[in-house]
């Protein structure tokens, strides 16, 4: 069976179990995550993962900005009220998103030099 | 052909899913082709160029979104596999995870409070509607599941997935600019906040940049994602109960 075939049932495998323990235990997060954590723990214990699932996972991964395109077209289903909200709705995410990069890029750089630094030293 | 003819042509490929599904993948190879033509501009986001073709074509021909999304959900429903997809990455990179712990418990922690304080605060200061601000809330977690947890507090899912995806844009775009005015060079450390504050079009901007960007954006991209799947629809609870 080709390697592709192979690793995206896999992976379709995992995210029908996410959904199914959503729906049965009624939790608050959405199946694919679910599944994504079941996936993390089964690889975990049973490294590496499978060649076919690497590969389908990593193509995924490679054109994934073409999966978020649908979704972003969506933009013409709300014209009106962006356009009646377009000064709070881009100022927010402008300033948040620039704020949200700064902050998460400035701790991780502080934290992992401090630690590097006590690695060097012991 | 004469145009009663083509009108009934055009009128059978519209309502077929095959108009909306390729319409999708041209418009992101054309996307593709601008974006690497400018040597990968972050300005140049395929993204932005793709959905600002299909809206344009959409809009011209008359197409409506359910029409085109009749197609394009083949292509979204991929989203959900991607997501799954995503414990591969992280399983790879666990040696890391658990060597730089702190730095990625501390990072996580102070992005995902700055990025939801920051954007509600602003939201609201400037006088956003409620939905406006239940559907903005998750706008740094990916699309998909940004729309589940908006629906779960009561926005719009699909106005919750055009925030995801803008800031996503926007994130992709002016990260570089942000990263260098703050002096960090650290490669991890600027994935990390691609992955984080602008989710899956920041992590695929990431490996096209650099290997290990790309490792340490996918990890932050899928804890968030795992975190905030789990963290909003509780804070929400906790506080609509205050």
């Amino acid at each position: 069976m080709s390697p592709l075939l192979a690793g995206f049932t896999w992976l379709l495998l995992f995210q029908c179990a996410g959904e199914a323990l959503v729906r049965a235990a009624g939790l608050p997060i959405p199946g694919p995550v679910l599944g994504m954590a079941l996936l993390l723990v089964v690889l975990l214990v049973r490294r590496p993962a499978p060649e076919s699932m690497t590969y389908a996972a990593d193509g995924l991964a490679k054109h994934l900005s073409l999966l978020f395109v649908p979704a972003g077209t969506g933009v013409m289903l709300h014209v009106a009220r962006i356009e009646a909200e377009w000064v709070p709705i881009a100022a927010a995410i402008a300033v948040s998103t620039v704020l949200a990069l700064a902050a998460s890029a400035l701790t991780f750089q502080w934290i992992v030099r401090r630690q590097e630094r006590e690695e060097a030293q012991s | 052909m004469n145009t009663h003819e083509f009108f009934e042509l055009w009128v059978y490929l519209a309502a077929t899913p095959l108009a909306g599904l390729t319409l999708t993948l041209v418009a992101y190879c054309v996307g593709w082709r601008v974006y690497t033509r400018c040597a990968m501009h972050p300005l140049a986001n395929p993204v932005l160029i793709s959905v600002v073709l299909i809206v344009t074509v959409l809009a011209a021909t008359r197409t409506p979104y359910d029409t085109y999304f009749a197609g394009a959900q083949f292509v979204h429903f991929l989203l959900g596999p991607a997501v799954v997809g995503l414990a591969v990455p992280l399983a790879r990179e666990w040696r890391n995870v658990r060597r730089l712990w702190k730095p990625i418990a501390g990072a996580l922690t102070v992005g995902m409070l700055v990025a939801v304080v920051s954007v509600l605060g602003v939201a609201k200061l400037l006088g956003a509607s409620t939905v406006t601000l239940l559907s903005i809330a998750p706008k740094s977690v990916t699309a998909p599941i940004a729309m589940g947890i908006a629906q779960k507090m009561g926005g719009l899912p699909a106005l919750a997935a055009v925030f995801a995806v803008a800031t996503g844009i926007f994130g992709a775009s002016v990260g570089k600019y942000v990263f260098n005015a703050c002096r960090v060079g650290d490669m991890r450390a600027r994935g990390f906040a691609l992955g984080l504050g602008a989710h899956g079009i920041g992590t695929a901007r990431a490996f096209q940049v650099d290997p290990e960007a790309g490792a340490f954006a996918s990890l932050a991209f899928a804890l968030h994602g795992l975190l905030a799947a789990i963290l909003f629809p509780l804070a929400y609870l906790a506080l609509t109960r205050l």
